[in-house]
Parts: C-alpha cells; structure tokens; sequence
C-alpha cells in the first residue's frame, strides 16, 4: 500500500538476501536437525526430541500453509472466505480415499475393494466417484481438483456478480456449512459422520512407523517452503500489485481497465489448491477425516491465525499458524474451558489493538517510539524557545 | 489504550466467571473428553478408578460400542439405539437428554487391546415377579427387555392399578424419586409435577421435574404398553380412559380383545367413545369371513383419517380376495389419501410458518444492526441463547421465590428480563468493541466472533454444559384440534402471534418515533445524517441494544420449544444470516418474507428429501440467488445501496 512509487517499475526479487538466508536457516533447522534430534540422541537424553513431537510438529506445517493459502486471498485479494476449512478438508477427503483404498483386505471386514464402512452399509460395488483412487497419482490428481473446481465454480460465480465484502464471507460459510451437512449423510458414501479412519500404509510404507512420520513431517515442511516461496511469486509479480490494488479499491482497479474478476478468481483458486495441499498432507499424519473439518467454526479459526500472524505479510500467517496452534495444543489439555476466552479475546484483542499482527507490533512499536520522540523534540523546542 | 479499557474489563470479569463454578459433572465430562484422544488408555484408568457409577456406565457402554461424541457439541453421551432413532444419556450427568438421529453421533471406537482394558461390568437380570409390587418393581430395570417381562407379569395380574402405570410409563409420566427411589406417577400441575402412588393412588405432594428420574420406554414397549391398556382400560368408569383403551385397540387388538371392546361397545352411553370404540370395532373385523361385514367394515373405517387406519386398509388391500370388496377398499383408501395428503400440506404449511416465525425473530435484529451499521454481528445468536438462559433463570426465581400459582405468569416477565439483558450486553459489545471497528466490515466479523465464543464459554462455566429445560406455562400446552387428525399445538401459535406482534412493534418504532426516523436517516446515508445533527453515535448504540434485545425476545420464544444450551445460538445463526442475505439487508419486509419463505421451504423439503439434504439443497440455491441478486430480494435502491 505505502511503498514508494519506483519500486514499482523495478522487476522485485522473489526475497531479498536478509531474506534468502533467513528461509535457508529456518529450512536447514527443520527438514535437516529436526529429524537428526529425534533419531540420533538417545531416548531420555536433553537433546532428544520425543517421537510424538514429530507428528504434531508435522500438524503446524500443515495449518502454516492453511493460514498462507486464507492470507494470499484476505492479506493481498481482500477476499475474507470463511470457508477455507472446506478446501482443506476436500484435499483431505481425497487423500483418506486413496488411504482407505490402500486398506485393501486388512479391514475389519477384510473386503478386497470395498471400504469397512461401505461393507457394514451393506454396498455391493464402489461408487463411480471411488474409481481411481487406488492409484496415487491419480488421488494427488483430485487433491487438487476437488478444491480447486469447487473454488472455480464458486469464485466465477460470487465474482463475476460482483458479491463483495462480508457477503463472499457469508456465501463462503454457507457453502462449507452446506458440505458439512452433505458429508454427514451415510448415503455420499465418505462415511458419514465416522469419515475415513484406520488407514494402514501409504505409498507401501507402514503409516504408523516413525519413519514415515518423519517421511510425512519433512514433505510437510518441504510443502511448506514451496508454498510460501510460490505465493511470494506471485504476491511480487504484477499479478500482486493488482491484487493489491483490488483489495484497496476494486472499482477503481475496473476503471483503469483491470479485471478485478480474473485477478481475483487466480487467487482464490490458487488458495484452493494450497488449502487442499495442506489437507492431504494433515490426514495421514493425523489419521483421520471426518465432516467435522467442514464446520464453519474451523474455518473462522484460521482466519485469526492469519489476523494474529500478521495479514499481507505471508510469514506473518505462518508465524500466526503455528503460534496459536501451539498455544492451543497447550491450553486444550491444561485447562480446556479457558480455551474459548483465550482465542474469543485474540479475535476481540488482534482486531482492536494489533490490527497488523504479531508482525506489525514491531512496526507499531517503531511508530509509538517516533512518535514519542517526535513529541520529546517539539517539546524541547517550544522548552527552549519559552527560554528566549 | 485508555479506550480499551472497557473491553479488557469484560473480558477479564468473562475469565475470572470460568474459574468459579468447577462441578463434578464438569470434571467428568473432562476425563471422558479424553476418551476421544487418539490414546483414550490415560482417561480409562482415570475413570476405572474413580469409581463412580456415571464412570461405570461410561466404560460398559464403550465396550459395548454404545459410547458416542454427540457433534453439535463435542459431549461425550451414552446411545441406546429405539428403531431408527437413539436415546442419548449424557455420560457425564447420567441425565437422558434426547432423542438423535445416528448422523448426529460418532461412535467412540477403541482399539483391541484398548478393549481389553475394559472389563466390562454386566447388570444381573432380576427374577421373575409375583404380586404387583413386586412387578412393578420390575419396571425399573434400564434393560427394556426386563421391562417387557414386567409388563406382561402386570397385564397377566389383571389389575386395574396397572392402567395409570402404563399409560404414565407410555407417556413419559412414570418417574423414580431421587431422594429414595419410589415409583411415582406423575401429572403436570403448573410448572411442578403432582405425584401419585401407584400402589394406591395417594397423592404424594407437587415436585419440581428436577427431583425425579423419568423411566424410559422404546417405541417397542409403548405398543405393547397401547394393547395392554386397551385390554385393561375399556372396563374403567372413567369415559376418557375408555376412550384411550378404545384407542388403543385399534391396530393391535388380540381376539380376546375383541371380545371385551364388544361388550363395552353394548354398555358404552357416551357418543364419543362409542364412535372411536365402532372404528376400533370395524379395525378389527375387516378380516372377517363375511363379505358384507367386511364391507360395513370398511364404509365405517374410509370416513376416519388417521395413519393407523389408513395402513390397515393398505394391508387389507394386499390380501382381499373379492372383487367388491377391493373396489370399496381402494374406493376408501384413495378418499382417505387424499384427506391425509391435503392434512399433511397443511400440517407442513403451518410447521414452515412456525419455523419461519422463529427464524424471523432471530434474524429481524440481525437485518436492524446490518441495515443501521453495516455491521454483521457474529454474536448475534449468542444474544438469542442469553434470551433463552433469562428465561430459565426467570423461571427458576419464580419457583424459588413465589407461591406456586405464580409460576405461569413466568413467561410474561421473562420477556422483558431477556430484553433488557440482552440490550445491556448488546450495548456493552457496541461500545466496547464495534465502535472502534465502523468501516471494517470484515474485522467487526472477526470481533464480535470472538465475543460469541466467550459468551459461550462464559454461559457454559456458569451453568454447566448440559441442557436446561425451561417449562411451557400451562396455558401454552396443549393443542387446538382443527380437524380430524389435523392439530396445531398452542406454543407453536403463540410464538408465530408473538413474532408478528414483534415485527408490527419494530415497524411501529421505525415510522412512527423519533428514534426510528433518526434510524432510518442513518441507514440511508449517516455522513448526511450526521451533519443534520442526529447523534449518530447515539443511535448505533441504541439500535445494537433494539437488535439485540429482539434476539434476546427471540431466546425467550425459542426456550418454549426446545431446549436451552449454551450452543443454541450457533443453530440458528447461519439461517439468521442467510435470511438477512436473501431478504435483503435492513429491509424488515425483506426479512419477513425471507424468513417465511426459508421457513416453508424447508419444511416442504423435508420429507421429500431428508432433512439433511433438504437443507443442503436450500443453502445452494440460496447461495446461487445471491449471484443473481447480490442484495437480496428488497435491496435498498439508489446510492446508499452502493455504500
């Protein structure tokens, strides 16, 4: 918004140097010393990071590219989807398909094609919208499609008619509420409210051990880095100054000839597929889906993560991700019912008083300290000329 | 940060409020919380020694696979599964709460070597019964099997005792004194319960529901319980208690039954029972040899309509061999069909208005604060569930405080009550938190959301998790036969009264006051209004408090029909929205017909295509009209639509 005019016409490095080293060192610690402290010490030594941090650790890098995907549409497109929820769910869903499938005879009921739940449903065949999902690839394939056709059909339609503001948040919560009601039903054959559980292996490997854990933690992590690194593209690129533009005055953007409509539908497609990313990547290391993922409430949460990171700053929402994820994983367990005060009062507390986020404090203070010092100048100015 | 103030107060009060009221219940609910972990072995110690019989309960039941996570909430209940429905007792109360459809539940499954853990402890059946004392005894085993025996072991000792036990126990009537444990029959008095002993009929004094354990039936055991009342019930002196047995016989009548209802039809001399007796009567002998009493049979049976009648005649249909008799019984059945159909359309018409009505209620201060401020309030539904909670607290002082005929006229001071508490609350949000944020639509979103969540949280330490219920003063129980088998019950019509008493207010206060004039200024362009000297500021407080103080009226009409949880608000909150949305922001006509339309809508839906999906379907569509009218079907013409 405020940066100057000719950085405008410069063609802008995807990060600066400061920046390049910072990505390398936090990357170096997590894909390569993270995984060495919890194979080499000891079991019981200091140094040793405890089998069960991987997974959950794993969990953060997910909701991280959750909260990247909701900041490059509310941070940079204005778009404020409380619905995001239903794009990572929908990558998840696709990812428990090709997981249940990989079940095989090992089900409770030791069916060879057929899931348990189908089974106890009394289903003779797979349903057409099953076909495929045994392969990998082709699960992958609908990762990315499920989120991102619904995004497209949805954006096209909520965009061309120009639905802006709080009514894309309400239209956005509408549809994951609908999804959510949908896959509730035994009948859409996903489960029903039980969703996809008991997975056994993915890829061949054992989905219990701790090495593929530790597989699935650094693809998360690596996913991470390639997420940020692509909405940081794009946020640099042309595309980005229009988007920016959008969200600060869309019709303005219309008057000079933009169409706000594409700019805007690649963003929130794009976001699609970053959310369904994070969702296949969060169910095998979790270990289950279910329509509860769809609730409204979940989507709202990552918009706080965002708001408390810092929005249009993309590390602002990672940082935002993890930091109230983590205080949340800590709160659920040694005082649940304090839980809803502490995030209802972020909600209240990151709109009211740090508008920017944990990001922007710095900034805040910086300008507090100026200001202060400004007002100590003029202050001893007038002191002195009182002296005259 | 002196102006933030105000909120970091609130929110420290709402903090300190959670720590003060830490029940067993609550710390039971907790431990059970943990069985859903992904490693439920910690919580299963903790409740395997802790004794309780709650925890007992719990660990048979999750043995048993019987054990689920209730989605609306996240409580961890106990199911026992009654046709296709399933009762649910909240695991951690040991209070059965309601009555939920399986995609409401998640079962807790546990693993093997989980189970393995769970040595489950297995009730001992009890011996068989002798004199009616001891067989009513009987009826209070949880196992519904026991129960049947027990019934049967009464119906066999022939004694009219058993009439008002089983129609109590039928009706949800028959209850265990928690204090000691006697069965008791109990009748609706006011608010309270007047208790009668079933052994002799003594009248045992008036309770609060509160003090007393309901005993459970299945759908099952009622229609046993129907045909054991019939055969003991047709000999009674009292008429309504024929009537009921006549009733009762109707589609379940054994011959020796018949026998009876035959001689009570000679002896009968009051017109209405006598009729009912007929149906019942020709219900039983339409399978009879004779062509021609079967024809009568039937001439008698095609001018009823009722659903039990109706599947007789369906089931006869299939079997009759003669060519008369099948045209009469088509001839009955297709007349009656289409009286139970037009019935239905009706039934429906007036559920969608009374459902339309409710949603009106809760969306019309919704569509107020939007049209006024611009603002949506996400804790919107929070003030409907503090109306609600006023409700039951008014209610409660009533029956702590006030000689007991008093406690009908709870209803019309809670009204004002859930008024002036929800507009207090809705002025402190205003002030404290939404003024700062005029301009930012998308951050007063976020706000008030996270209000919604510690007003939840707050309402959830202080009165617990569990449901309340909030009793329908006498005078709203009931229902008004309009027809035949069409009826309305009272709460339903006075609520869609109310609601439109509510809305002629509004309007009322809209046109013809200062205070709506100034409203409607700033609606229409607030810096315009602003420089014609209306207290803008002013206003938007006092339209937060109208708001909400309609939706607190709102909690009020909604506690008459159903329950009253912390979550309620959050139920009624995406149709609240999706009401303003389609009927268009700040346009009272819009809300009107947006919420009456949802209403039918979704009744209509319902039974043709799932309650579920019903809903489903409604969203899309609604979710498709925004994209042809993105300001709802009354949007505001001119400028200020494009504010």
């Amino acid at each position: 918004m405020r940066e100057k005019l000719e950085t405008l016409a410069k063609p802008r490095p995807l990060l600066d140097r400061k920046g390049w080293a910072a990505f390398l060192a936090i990357g170096f610690v997590l894909i390569v010393l993270v995984p060495l402290l919890n194979m080499l010490p000891a079991r019981g030594s200091l140094l040793h990071l405890s089998d069960y941090l991987i997974p959950l650790l794993g969990k953060y890098a997910c909701y991280a590219i959750l909260a990247l995907s909701l900041d490059l549409v509310w941070g940079y497109a204005g778009i404020l989807s409380l619905g995001h929820g239903a794009f990572f769910a929908l990558g998840g869903y696709a990812m428990g398909m090709y997981l249940m499938r990989q079940i095989g005879t090992r089900g409770v009921y030791g069916h060879p094609e057929l899931p348990d739940f189908m089974v106890f449903l009394n289903w003779k065949e797979l349903p057409w919208y099953w076909a495929g999902f045994d392969s990998f690839p082709f699960a992958m394939l609908m990762v990315l499609l499920a989120p991102g056709i619904l995004a497209l059909v949805l954006g096209w339609f909520a965009f061309r008619s120009r639905v802006t503001g709080v009514y894309i948040s309400i239209v956005t919560q509408a549809m994951t509420f609908a999804l959510l009601l949908a896959f509730f039903r035994n009948d859409m054959g996903f489960g029903g409210n039980n969703g996809l559980t008991d997975f056994k292996d993915i890829l061949g490997f054992p989905i219990q051990s701790q090495d593929t854990r530790l597989g699935l933690y650094v693809a998360s992590v690596i996913a991470l880095g390639l997420c940020f690194l692509l909405c940081r593209f794009v946020t640099q690129s042309k595309l980005g100054r229009v988007l920016l533009a959008v969200r600060d005055a869309e019709s303005r953007v219309r008057f000079l000839g933009y169409s706000p409509t594409s700019a805007k539908l690649f963003a929130f497609v794009l976001s699609a597929l970053l959310a369904g990313v994070a969702g296949a990547l969060y169910v095998p290391q979790v270990g289950i889906i279910n329509p509860g993922e769809f609730s409204p409430a979940n989507s709202i949460e990552v918009a706080i993560w965002v708001a408390v990171g810092g929005r249009g700053t993309l590390y602002g929402a990672i940082l935002g991700g993890v930091a109230i994820n983590l205080v949340k994983t800590w709160l659920t367990g040694a005082a649940p019912e304090l839980w809803l005060f502490v995030l209802g009062g972020l909600f209240i507390a990151s709109t009211l008083l740090f508008p920017k986020g944990i990001v922007g404090l710095v900034g805040q203070f910086r300008a507090w300290r100026d200001e202060k010092k400004a007002f100590a100048l003029s202050d001893k100015a007038a002191a002195e000329k009182g002296a005259e | 940060m002196q102006r933030f103030l105000p909120i970091l107060l609130v929110v420290l009060m709402l903090a300190l409020v959670a720590f003060v009221r830490p029940s067993a219940a609550q710390d039971l609910a907790a431990t059970l919380s943990g069985l859903t972990d992904s490693d439920p072995k910690p919580a299963i110690a903790a409740l395997t020694q802790s004794g309780d019989d709650k925890a007992k309960a719990a660990l048979a039941a999750l043995a048993a696979g019987n054990l689920y996570t209730r989605l609306s909430d996240g409580a961890v209940v106990i199911g026992e599964t009654d046709g296709a429905l399933i009762v649910v007792t909240n695991a951690a109360t040991g209070e059965i709460e309601d009555m939920a459809k399986p995609e409401e539940l998640q079962v807790i499954a546990v693993s093997d070597d989980v189970k393995s853990l769970l040595a489950g402890a297995v009730p001992a059946a009890s011996s068989g019964p002798v004199d009616f004392t001891t067989a009513l005894n009987g009826l209070k085993s949880d196992s519904f099997a026991d129960k049947g025996k027990a019934i049967e072991a009464l119906t066999d000792l022939g004694d009219v005792r058993a009439i008002a036990v089983f129609r109590a126990l039928a009706d949800g009537r028959l209850f265990l004194r928690k204090s000691d444990g006697l069965m008791v029959i109990g009748a609706p008095s006011g608010n309270d319960l007047a208790l009668t002993s079933p052994l002799d009929g003594r009248a045992l004094g008036a309770v609060s529901p509160g003090t007393l354990d309901p005993l459970f039936v299945n759908n099952n055991l009622r229609n046993v319980l129907r045909e054991a009342v019939g055969r003991l019930g047709l000999s009674s002196a009292d008429p309504a208690a024929r009537q009921i047995a006549a009733n009762a016989l109707l589609d379940n009548a054994t011959p020796e039954a018949v026998a009876l209802l035959r001689d009570a039809y000679g002896r009968e001399t009051v017109d209405g029972v006598k009729r009912i007796m007929a149906l019942s009567l020709a219900a039983a002998e339409i399978a009879h040899p004779d062509k021609v009493k079967r024809l009568d049979a039937i001439a008698v049976l095609g001018a009823a309509s009722d659903l039990r009648v109706r599947a007789l005649l369906q089931a006869r249909l299939n079997q009759e061999p003669d060519a008369d008799v099948k045209a009469a019984l088509v001839k009955a059945f297709d007349r009656m069909q289409t009286k139970i159909t037009l019935y239905s359309y009706v039934e429906n018409f007036v559920q969608g208005i009374s459902l339309g009505s409710v949603l009106l209620l809760a969306a019309v201060g919704l569509a107020i604060t939007f049209g006024v401020m611009g603002v949506i309030n996400m804790a919107h539904g929070e003030m409907i569930m503090l109306g609600a909670y006023s409700a039951y607290v008014t209610q409660e002082l009533f029956r702590a405080l006030l000689p007991p005929g008093w406690i009908g006229a709870y209803l019309i001071v809670a009204l004002p009550v859930a008024f002036l508490i929800a507009a207090a609350v809705g002025v402190v949000i205003e002030r404290g938190v939404i003024r700062f944020l005029y301009g930012r639509p998308l951050e007063t979103m976020l706000a008030t959301w996270g209000v919604s969540l510690c007003l939840q949280q707050a309402v959830r330490s202080i009165f617990g998790a569990t449901n309340k219920e909030v009793a329908n003063p006498s005078w709203m129980t009931g229902a008004i036969d309009v027809a035949g088998g069409l009826s309305v019950t009272w709460n339903r019509v006075y609520i869609i009264i109310f609601c439109f008493l509510v809305l002629g207010l509004i309007a009322l206060i809209l046109k013809r006051t200062a205070f709506g004039l100034h409203m409607r200024a700033v609606t229409q362009n607030r810096q315009m209004a602003a420089v014609m000297g209306i207290p803008t500021a002013r206003i938007d407080a006092m339209t937060f408090a109208l708001g909400s103080g309609i939706a607190g009226m709102a909690g009020v009409a909604l506690s008459q029909i159903g329950n009253v949880s912390p979550n309620l608000g959050t139920l009624y909150i995406v149709d609240s929205f999706l009401v303003v949305v389609f009927g268009g922001v700040g346009s009272l006509m819009g809300t009107l017909v947006g919420a009456l339309t949802l209403g039918v809508v979704n009744k209509i839906l319902e039974p043709v295509a799932g309650a579920v999906l019903g809903k489903v379907v409604v969203l899309v569509c609604i979710i498709l009209f925004i994209q042809k009218r993105p300001r709802g079907l009354f949007a505001a013409k001119g400028r200020s639509a494009d504010a």
